[in-house]
């Protein structure tokens, strides 16, 4: 994967428009032939972010295998709001059998696929944040530590929200939930918890970890296919916001994705075999407020009994991102004149 | 060729012959010998092509058979107790996704207290998930169920538990013929599965299904179990034909015809009850006894025919419903509903408690003078039970009743020998 400098004048949002590149160099999502592997007339809300991480990661690794994906899923808002009786959305092979086992399930695809010969079959398994950082987190690190061959996706919008917004081990600190409520001396969701996944996964010496996001497809596409690129267990953690649980506006997915990624509360990066060898640079380094406010389950923090103390918590939290992965450019923040990568 | 093997050792060998494509496996007791007899077998090539994968949980044992079935393989695991409830969710999963895995259950109790010995509670557990459970009798008709077991799963695309008592045929040495190779294949197809994951025809299994379809859904696996009523027996003959031996089917007769009293039961028990049977034959007692093979589905219409003659019928049962009773026996009771038979429902050999033929006998003896309770259960220590009672009534602060009953057991009382 080679990194070419584009240099073009749109203010922002640091998008690529397709228009501006060549033919090979446009995303998948571009392409009047792309699989929809998810196709349209599922039941996701308005604005939603898995639904738009799953269509953009499937349809690359249909690309990237020539259209040989079996995907397996775990219960959630994505097998929910796809399959609603007496329809489905997938134009793969699908399977769903729970919430906690997608990662075991996706071991003994793989497996008869081995059996049968069938190693031009890839297989994807897939689940929200908490079939994966919780209730299938034993399935997922075992699938990891044998090395079966599936990359594992997980759309992760901090929450249990297929249920009703419940807190998952995903959850951000202060973050209102039905489960963390907005009472008490330290309101939303506690402090000093939860499991980062991506790095979990990198501890398991799998060949590929990579974060991404909704906001950019060039570099989600582009993970994807080198995720593909690996045989054994590899994993995909994507953040896709959920405009229900967190209290977002529909029309705001890309921009609130954009903005966890350029205050550092998300850090993009790519490993191999346990070791970061890629990470995408914050561009305009953001106060994690601007990333806040525009969210309802943080909006305690400032109304009318403000927490600039939970504020500035948190943004301690994203600088500790910014220094473990080296997040910021040498020349950070450049606003106006934008410049940007897309990985070919 | 007759061997004098191991129970575990024998259905390994015969789960090979079958030609699994898939085999999961976590350890517990007392499967371990199972699946560490087929992982070798794997590992040395015998088995090829197969995958022998290690996982971390029964759970997760459970969701690669559910894969890999899925993916049009033959699928193969095996557990006991607190393995199969700790997959309970998956097993429930493998049968409303209607995925024909094959899985042997050894059977053991279920704690606390922690337990390791034979009962029936696990199977009891599961009774109600949709899965065939066919109990074995001895450790020949244990492998020679696993056979039939393919073959009845592929064909109506049910999973099928073959139940064979823990420790006492897991563990059991005893002269065991194993099939060939090609008696084997001459009696099992390759699998061809009803629904599989495929590229070149996708299909999505396991969507979300509404009230306006669930009851539907939910009734055409209990048409698959009851066409397996049908198919069971027919197999067994299959199975008959083709290697001159007798096993499976629905149930088990013995010395029934003109039996006024008819004791049932399922597993490797039914052994020493035929010899409590014949001694009590002996002294002019009309005994006799029906061994379920097919516990789910229920042979509802069998086992009627096979006891409505008699005037009393003892269940004995190594498990039962805490708070209600015999779970086999209500089951029987229903299949005997409108008849005169009068029911006892025995409780035996839970956590590994032998049943000894002397126990037997005399509750033969019991049921023949009208004696028995409608629920006993076999060789219970009244004492023991009663000074825990005692204890419990003495003080709030007992403390926990299973340790108690162990210190108990331990002190010297007055009158004993030490």
């Amino acid at each position: 994967m080679t990194k070419r400098p584009i240099h073009f004048y749109q203010v922002g949002s640091f998008a690529v428009g397709n228009r501006l590149l060549s033919d090979g160099d446009r995303t998948v999502q571009s392409d009047a032939a792309r699989t929809n592997s998810i196709d349209s007339g599922h039941r996701a809300c308005q604005g939603c972010g898995e639904a738009l991480g799953a269509r953009y990661a499937l349809d690359a690794a249909m690309r990237a295998t020539r259209n040989r994906v079996v995907a397996v899923n775990a219960t959630g808002c994505l097998e929910v709001f796809s399959t609603p009786y007496p329809e489905t959305s997938w134009h793969i092979p699908w399977l769903h059998s729970l919430f906690g086992n997608a990662p075991a399930v996706a071991t003994g695809v793989a497996a008869a696929l081995r059996v049968k010969g069938r190693d031009d079959v890839r297989v994807i398994s897939q689940a929200g944040d908490g079939g994966t950082v919780d209730i299938g987190f034993g399935t997922l690190s075992g699938m990891f530590e044998r090395n079966d061959d599936v990359l594992f996706i997980c759309y992760d919008n901090e929450g249990y929200m297929n249920t009703g917004v419940q807190r998952s081990a995903a959850t951000p600190p202060a973050a209102r939930t039905a489960t963390t409520e907005v009472v008490g001396p330290q309101p939303g969701n506690t402090f000093g918890q939860g499991k980062d996944l991506p790095r979990i996964a990198m501890a398991h010496d799998v060949a590929y970890v990579a974060t991404a996001t909704v906001a950019d497809l060039h570099d989600l596409e582009a993970k994807v296919e080198r995720a593909m690129s690996f045989r054994g267990a590899r994993y995909l953690h994507i953040l896709v916001p959920c405009p229900l649980g967190w209290g977002s506006a529909s029309n705001e997915t890309i921009h609130v994705a954009r903005l966890a990624k350029e205050t550092g509360l998300f850090p993009v990066f790519e490993a191999e075999y346990g070791v970061v060898t890629s990470v995408s640079k914050i561009r305009r380094l953001t106060p994690v407020q601007e990333y806040l406010m525009l969210q309802r389950r943080f909006a305690h923090l400032f109304g009318k009994n403000p927490r600039p103390d939970i504020v500035t918590h948190l943004q301690e939290m994203a600088n500790r991102n910014i220094e473990r992965y080296g997040l910021l450019e040498d020349e950070v923040a450049r606003p106006r004149h934008a410049r940007t990568e897309v990985q070919v | 060729m007759l061997e004098q093997i191991e129970g575990s050792r024998a259905v390994a060998e015969t789960v090979a012959l079958c030609r699994p494509e898939v085999v999961c496996a976590y350890p517990i007791s007392p499967q371990t010998h199972i699946i560490e007899a087929v992982g070798a077998m794997v590992k040395e090539g015998r088995l090829s092509p197969c995958e022998f994968i290690n996982v971390e949980s029964e759970f997760a044992a459970m969701s690669v058979a559910i894969g890999a079935s899925a993916t049009g393989a033959r699928s193969y695991t095996a557990t006991a107790s607190q393995g199969l409830l700790f997959m309970i969710e998956a097993v429930y999963n493998a049968a409303g996704l209607g995925l024909p895995i094959v899985m042997t259950l050894a059977n053991r109790a279920i704690g606390a207290p922690i337990n390791i010995w034979n009962d029936h509670s696990d199977a009891m557990a599961v009774r109600d998930s949709g899965w065939v459970q066919l109990f074995a009798e001895t450790n020949q008709e244990a492998a020679d169920l696993h056979v039939q077991a393919f073959r009845l799963a592929e064909e109506l695309s049910v999973p099928v538990m073959v139940c064979m008592d823990g420790f006492i045929l897991t563990h059991a040495v005893e002269g065991v013929d194993l099939l060939e190779q090609s008696t084997v294949d001459s009696f099992l197809p390759p699998y061809d599965p009803r629904q599989v994951l495929d590229v070149q025809n996708p299909v999505s299994i396991g969507a979300m299904v509404g009230p306006e379809a669930f009851e539907e859904v939910r009734y055409l696996a209990h048409l698959r179990q009851l066409e397996a009523l049908e198919r069971i027996p027919s197999i067994a003959d299959a199975f008959e034909d083709l290697t001159g031996r007798r096993s499976g089917g629905l149930i088990h007769s013995y010395r029934t015809e003109d039996a006024t009293t008819i004791v049932v039961a399922m597993g490797s028990v039914l052994g020493t009850i035929k010899d409590a049977v014949d001694i009590r034959r002996e002294a002019g007692e009309a005994i006799g006894v029906v061994g379920i093979t097919s516990f789910r589905p229920f042979p509802s219409a069998a086992v009627r025919a096979a006891l409505e003659h008699a005037e009393q019928v003892v269940v004995l049962e190594k498990a039962f419903s805490i708070g209600h009773g015999g779970i086999l026996a209500t089951d029987v009771a229903m299949a005997l509903r409108g008849t005169d038979c009068e029911i006892h429902e025995v409780v035996a050999g839970l956590g590994g408690r032998p049943i000894t033929r002397q126990s037997l006998e005399g509750l033969f003896y019991r049921v023949g003078r009208g004696e028995l309770d409608s629920l006993l259960f076999l060789d219970l220590d009244a004492d023991v039970v009663n000074r825990e009672v005692e204890r419990m009534r003495a003080s709030r602060h007992s403390g926990p009743s299973a340790e108690n009953v162990l210190r108990d057991l331990g002190e010297p009382r007055v009158g004993q020998v030490s």
